[in-house]
């Protein structure tokens, strides 16, 4: 039998008031491998992994992380949950009040009882893993550059060693060496702690560097496939999002 | 993170160290194998091997831990190597190393006397400057005021007319309450005083002119300071972290024509009214205390009103709104407008600015009784 998805979603529906983002929206995402979602502005990936993740009640439909419906989850269903992934949204979400140090520390305080030296060990080790110099462990999240911001957001999400990593546009406002680092650390992540990953992204060198699966958002509903099963895909914004001048740049030849 | 433990166990052959690893090296498991194994980083020992054959998993912190150890060893001139090391473990060893950089995690801390010396003349410094630049503030404003009354087509009508809303007409129903109370509350107190007297029928002149002069502005001027003095701040200080006042720059657009004009008229226009309101229902209160404790009719209570406080007490009062809801509305922007970065910064600032303009309010009162005493009215 084969293993069950990590995230299974089904006929999910999302609304704000009137406004349908999402309807009848089904996707699966197995593990190890780096799903990614592609789509127009405002089309609603960001709304689709606050979904999934739980921040927003879907209208309607299914959302099973590692076959737990996450409705039916008390309290401490939730945070066992949510110690098995990391998060990093959008636009960073770093506490303002905390320095990127102690911002990375939190989960680790939070959810295990290491000794305080090991704790800061691992913490300069995820912020150096992702790539931040050494100088940036005290500053503040406002003295950093929004890259910057990124990153350490990462290494919080990392923290832990997550299962499932849900990332926000990890790539974007980074340099292409930086982006380029950053797709290599995901793939080595992936092959040596079996990370899954659920990644929005409109980089189309990640795209082609590491999703093993695409699914792209139009109306609606997700069209899901490879690269190259997509770029033969009629659907017209499909069409253009992978035949596009960008896209053609960015296919390796 | 998974849970399910590793395990380690060591040989000792004379200088020859061997060190077997085992089960799952991973950041839920570690709290136990880490004490153990810095105490194995100080073992006195020429060749050390870590054998990893029998790991069955491992995640960055549990290479970490394992990495560590080796490298302690060989600091200390031990020849320390990994053995029977599966190909994605070796793998993440290596990026462990790669992130082996001397990071600074907390700031540099002075010494205690050192910082509590420099803390005073920051503080000192921070202090002058405060005035230096809330003058300057109340300079820019005061001239962007006047240019827009020169010219009254750059006043934002909407904008001013949401904010007198805001400010003036939601703060009715409390400004009216307060001051009634405090109506109520000055005309028992003064009765049960001047009873002892046997001068009780004074209560009404005690509540007219402290009320009129004093009480009504000072309540008003308060819980605007509170209300909407904190609000300003909340909104502009918002918008100063989302970088919204630096993209209305960047457009060619005056924060303090756009942001703090409004504001500013809509309290000096609408704190005036509010005293006439609080004025009112003070005496209402009043009158109703007075009613009920000392035995005079309604119709007695008005006439004394009318004979023993002046008209002056009236206008005393209302003069001093304007000044005051000046006050309130500048602090509050310019604390807005001070704000940098986050969200704490916003807190901080609001706190900030409804103490400084309660103070600078009161401040305010004191110098205009000051005056009004030598103009003898
Ligand atoms: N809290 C909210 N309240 C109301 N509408 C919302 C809310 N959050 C998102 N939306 C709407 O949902 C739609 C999808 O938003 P979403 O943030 O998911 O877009 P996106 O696909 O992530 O776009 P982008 O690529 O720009 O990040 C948008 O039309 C947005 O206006
Ligand atoms: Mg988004």
């Amino acid at each position: 039998m084969a293993e069950p998805p990590v995230i299974r979603v089904q006929g999910l529906s999302t609304k704000f008031g009137s406004q349908v983002i999402h309807h009848g929206l089904d996707l699966e995402v197995r593990r190890g491998e780096i799903f990614c979602v592609v789509g127009g502005a405002g089309s609603g990936k960001s709304v689709l992994m606050r979904t999934i993740i739980g921040l927003i009640r879907p209208a309607a439909g299914k959302v099973e992380i590692f076959g737990e419906d996450r409705a039916g989850n008390d309290d401490s269903g939730r945070q066992r949950l949510e110690m098995r992934w990391g998060v990093l949204f959008q636009d960073g979400a770093l506490f303002s009040s905390l320095t990127v140090a102690e911002n990375v520390q939190v989960p680790l305080k939070e959810h295990t009882d290491l000794a305080p030296e090991l704790i800061q060990e691992i913490v300069s080790l995820k912020i150096a893993m992702v790539g931040l110099p050494p100088d940036a462990c005290t500053k503040y999240p406002s003295e950093l550059s929004g890259g910057m911001r990124k990153r350490a957001g990462l290494a919080r999400a990392l923290a832990l060693d997550p299962e499932i990593l849900f990332l926000d546009e990890p790539t974007a406002g980074l340099d292409p060496i930086g982006a380029a680092g950053f797709d290599s650390l995901i793939m080595s992540l992936r092959q040596t702690l079996g990370l899954t990953v659920f990644m929005v992204t409109h980089d189309l060198d990640s795209l082609h560097a590491i999703s093993d699966r695409i699914a792209v958002l139009v109306d609606k509903a997700v069209v899901i496939g490879t690269i190259d099963t997509l770029s033969r895909e009629s659907h017209a914004w499909i069409h253009d999002y992978f035949h596009g001048p960008r896209a053609r740049a960015a296919a390796p030849r | 993170m998974r849970t399910a433990s590793g395990w380690f166990k060591t040989e000792r052959e004379g200088e020859r160290l061997r060190v077997i690893a085992g089960g799952s090296w991973e950041t839920g498991a570690l709290a136990e194998l880490d004490g153990g194994l810095r105490r194995l980083a100080g073992e006195p020992v020429r060749i050390a091997a870590i054998d990893l054959s029998a790991v069955d998993s491992m995640d960055t912190a549990g290479a970490w831990v394992l990495y560590r150890t080796r490298r302690d060893l060989r600091a200390r001139g031990v020849a320390a190597e990994f053995e029977g090391v599966d190909r994605s473990f070796a793998d993440l060893l290596a990026r462990v190393e790669e992130g082996d950089v001397e990071q600074t995690l907390v700031r540099d801390r002075l010494h205690p006397v050192i910082a509590l010396i420099a803390h005073i003349g920051e503080v000192s410094l921070a202090a002058f400057h405060e005035c230096a630049s809330l003058l300057s503030f109340l300079g820019v404003t005061v001239i962007t005021l006047g240019r827009s009354i020169v010219r009254p087509r750059r006043i934002r009508f909407t904008s001013l007319v949401s904010h007198i809303e805001q400010v003036g007409l939601t703060a009715i129903p409390i400004v009216g309450l307060l001051s009634f109370l405090i109506g109520v509350v000055i005309a028992y107190q003064g009765a049960e005083q001047l009873r002892q007297f046997g001068a009780q029928v004074f209560t009404v002149n005690l509540l007219g002119n402290s009320m009129l002069r004093e009480m009504a502005i000072l309540m008003t001027a308060i819980v605007v300071a509170g209300r909407s003095g904190s609000a300003f701040t909340a909104q502009i200080g918002t918008m100063q972290v989302n970088e919204e006042v630096d993209a209305m720059r960047t457009m060619g657009l005056d924060p303090i024509e756009v942001l703090v004009l409004p504001r500013v008229l809509a309290l000096v226009i609408a704190l005036p009214l509010l005293t006439v309101l609080a004025d009112l229902t003070g005496l209402a209160g009043g009158a109703l205390a007075t009613v009920l404790v000392v035995d005079i009719s309604l119709a007695q209570f008005m006439e004394r009103l009318n004979n023993a406080v002046p008209l002056a007490a009236f206008w005393v009062g209302i003069v001093k709104a304007p000044v005051f809801g000046f006050l309130i509305a500048m602090v509050g922007c310019r604390e807005g407008l001070m704000v940098v970065g986050s969200a704490e910064s916003v807190g901080r600032h609001t706190t900030k600015s409804v103490v400084l303009s309660i103070f600078l309010v009161i401040v305010a009162d004191a110098l205009f009784s000051i005056f009004f005493l030598y103009i003898g009215v």
